[in-house]
């Protein structure tokens, strides 16, 4: 189900809303989202297609249906998962599928590192959680999921009623974060003149003419 | 923190700013686009107003999903040809060049930027494909990068990135006859784990690494992402500059002695200081293939799929899981595992050296009854040149199909793919749960060698009793 809250602009300093929890480790991106759901040009249909598979194949089983699937999970903002999350491709369409589900912040014991960066590149903030403190979080969060959680971006901190949880979030994703400049592009174009410069100490780029 | 290696030299002389987050602005020398990941990169262009900085510097292909049976425009599935049209118009528009099917130079994005000699010593490649680090085999950083990069790298050729650590994979010995470089790096990430590199560069150096051809090197670099290492590299030498002589994109006359001297002198130095360093021997070296649901899920092919005792207390939740997707027991040899399709290509292994490797074991021999087996070639140039050698008689007579170039079935983007709950001996990168195609369709990770001897005995098989019988 895609969600009527608008995507991320400007300094992000807060996230919140229910949870959804998808257990497990090396969740790879063609799991969160299949290969044959690439074929677009556009991002815009990817957010129903999240998890595919994974709920197809659960929704058959006795273990089912997935979280994604589950009523009390609908309109979902913070996503808890476990080890190395979104590992394999650097395709982009994980964290857009994700994002056009609803997903806004993500909650987990590590992750794939361009998995983060693409994350961070779309304004969706991906905070670290040790061992214990993560199985504490996604217990709390099953055990009430009507109950609205809230990632504090700039102390890097989860909480819900009277619980927090001390979360980790570098300081540089965080500070972009903060000021609204996660998104890169800006920032590269202002450097004309450095990247002239580099360009001009580079012997590839003259074709060893001058080296 | 390393010092005086490949990666900080090249990592410095690309700096560009440090930025506000703390991030580094690092310029990009090479830019490698496919039509999957580069149509939204474009449109988020047009609607900021932004064009390119370096047109030269951004090259095209098409590979992930071309049909590799018949490639006649228009592609019969309409997805696939409103993707190659989109990423055509995009490169008319902006001025790119595009290696577009027919051209001689059209393949797998890893496959034909070396083989133009596209990719060189010292530089900054990008490309939205986390396989990227493929280009590292040349003493190139190279790393894949999402679609808001590939938007970045457009608009500035630069990208905001932090700096990783480098641990030095040293190798010592020689590989052992039916043993290659999947063998090797299957090895590497079995040992180290998926998640061993998250963080790193790998420098893969020592005896074993200088004596493998630069396709060798691809292979291993190729894989290094699926050890959780986001680029791989190899230090230039002559075996480099052997290959890069000649090529189209290669410098030439005086320019080549001036490249080559520079290409020297980024080498990490005897002094260089790594943050880890991490021994091998590549004489004890099986073949290996994996038997899970990632391609740290690796034995010998003379072992038993490990049992939950043989496991980590960490990995034994994802082994029990592997156990029930792939249907293997644990304390059962793998070799013998019947196969129902036989998969050569990829960009890990679809060069002519892997074909020639594969073709040796299939000559003068048959597929066994019931096994689907074909080669996809890299590239075209892979194509012409296997063709010129006569391999794709000889795969052609052992019973294989022989298809034009692409991605294939190394993912479930075009239509080569596992129906239901097929098993594949496949010589690509990834055995993830659905990776070819069926959600519930199983992969075994292995050598082209080792594929072509599965087909030859519709099971899995240990190479070296074909090549030594
Ligand atoms: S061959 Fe496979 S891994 Fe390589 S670029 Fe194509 S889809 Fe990606």
């Amino acid at each position: 189900m895609t969600t009527a809250t608008p995507f991320p602009t400007g300094p992000i300093s807060s996230v919140s809303g229910t949870t959804v929890v998808v257990r497990g480790d090396d969740i790879d991106t063609d799991r969160i989202i299949p290969a044959r759901f690439l074929k677009c040009v556009t991002f815009d249909a990817l957010g129903p297609a999240a998890f595919a598979d994974d709920r197809a194949e659960l929704a058959a089983s006795p273990a089912g249906p997935h979280p994604f699937d589950r009523p009390e999970h609908q309109g979902a903002s913070i996503l808890l998962v476990n080890r190395n999350f979104g590992c394999g491709s650097s395709r982009e369409h994980a964290p857009q599928a994700l994002m056009r589900w609803g997903i806004r912040a993500v909650v987990g014991e590590s992750f794939a590192e361009i998995f983060y960066g693409n994350c961070l590149a779309l304004g969706i903030p991906c905070l670290v959680a040790d061992h214990d403190t993560m199985l504490a979080i996604q217990a709390a969060a099953d055990a009430d999921p009507a109950a609205s959680f809230a990632v504090d971006v700039a102390e890097a901190r989860l909480g819900c009623g009277n619980q927090t949880w001390q979360l980790d979030l570098a300081a540089g994703p965080r500070q972009m974060l903060a000021t609204g400049q996660w998104d890169a592009t800006g920032q590269l174009l202002a450097n004309n003149t450095a990247l002239a410069a580099t360009a001009a100490r580079l012997p590839y780029l003259s074709g060893f003419a001058a080296a | 923190m390393s010092s005086g290696t490949l990666y900080d030299k090249v990592w410095d002389l690309h700096q560009v700013a440090q930025l506000p987050g703390g991030a580094t602005q690092l310029f990009i020398g090479l830019h490698l686009i496919h039509e999957v990941t580069s149509p939204q990169a474009f449109a988020a262009l047009r609607d900021l107003g932004l064009s390119l900085r370096h047109p030269e510097r951004t090259v095209a292909t098409v590979d992930h999903i071309v049909p590799t049976t018949s490639q006649a425009r228009p592609f019969a599935d309409p997805l696939a040809e409103e993707m190659l049209a989109t990423l055509e118009a995009n490169c008319a528009e902006h001025g790119i060049t595009l290696h577009g099917i027919g051209s001689g130079r059209q393949g797998i994005v890893h496959v034909i930027a070396p083989e133009l000699g596209l990719t060189q010593p010292g530089m900054t490649v990008a490309c939205g494909d986390s396989h990227t680090s493929t280009h590292g085999a040349f003493g190139a950083i190279a790393f894949g990068i999402g679609t808001s990069q590939v938007r970045d790298v457009l608009a500035s050729q630069s990208l905001a990135m932090g700096k990783l650590k480098v641990r030095r994979i040293w190798v010592d010995g020689q590989l052992q006859s039916g043993v290659y470089a999947k063998d090797l790096v299957l090895h590497v990430i079995r040992t180290l784990g998926v998640k061993g590199g998250v963080g790193y560069a790998y420098e893969f150096a020592g005896p074993a690494i200088a004596a493998l051809s630069m396709e060798e090197r691809m292979t291993l670099c190729n894989m290094a992402i699926e050890g959780g290492a986001r680029c791989g590299y190899v230090n230039p030498d002559q075996v480099t500059f052997d290959y890069l002589k000649g090529r189209p994109f290669a410098p030439s006359g005086a320019a080549w002695d001036q490249a080559v001297a520079w290409w020297s002198s980024l080498a990490s130095g005897a002094d260089a200081v790594f943050d880890d360093e991490v021994r091998f021997d590549a004489a004890s070296i099986a073949p290996t293939i994996t038997w899970g649901i990632t391609p740290g899920q690796g034995i010998g092919v003379d072992e038993t799929v490990p049992t939950l005792e043989q496991t980590e207390p960490d990995e034994r939740p994802l082994a029990e899981e592997a156990y029930r997707y792939m249907d293997l027991q644990p304390g059962t040899p793998i070799a013998g595992t019947p196969v129902d399709v036989c998969f050569i290509g990829s960009c890990t292994n679809g060069r002519l050296s892997d074909l020639q490797a594969a073709a040796a074991v299939a000559k003068g021999r048959k597929v066994a009854p019931g096994i689907k087996a074909f080669v996809v070639p890299g590239s075209e140039q892979v194509a012409a040149a296997a063709e010129a050698e006569g391999l794709d008689k000889v795969f052609v007579e052992a019973g294989f199909e022989w298809r034009e170039p692409g991605c294939s079935m190394c993912l479930a983007m075009n239509p080569d793919r596992l129906e239901g709950r097929q098993i594949s001996a496949s010589s690509s990168n990834r055995n993830f749960k659905g990776r070819q195609g069926s959600a519930s369709g199983r992969t075994l990770l292995m050598s082209p060698a080792m594929v072509a001897a599965a087909a030859i005995h519709g099971r899995v098989s240990d190479v070296r009793t074909l090549l030594n019988p």
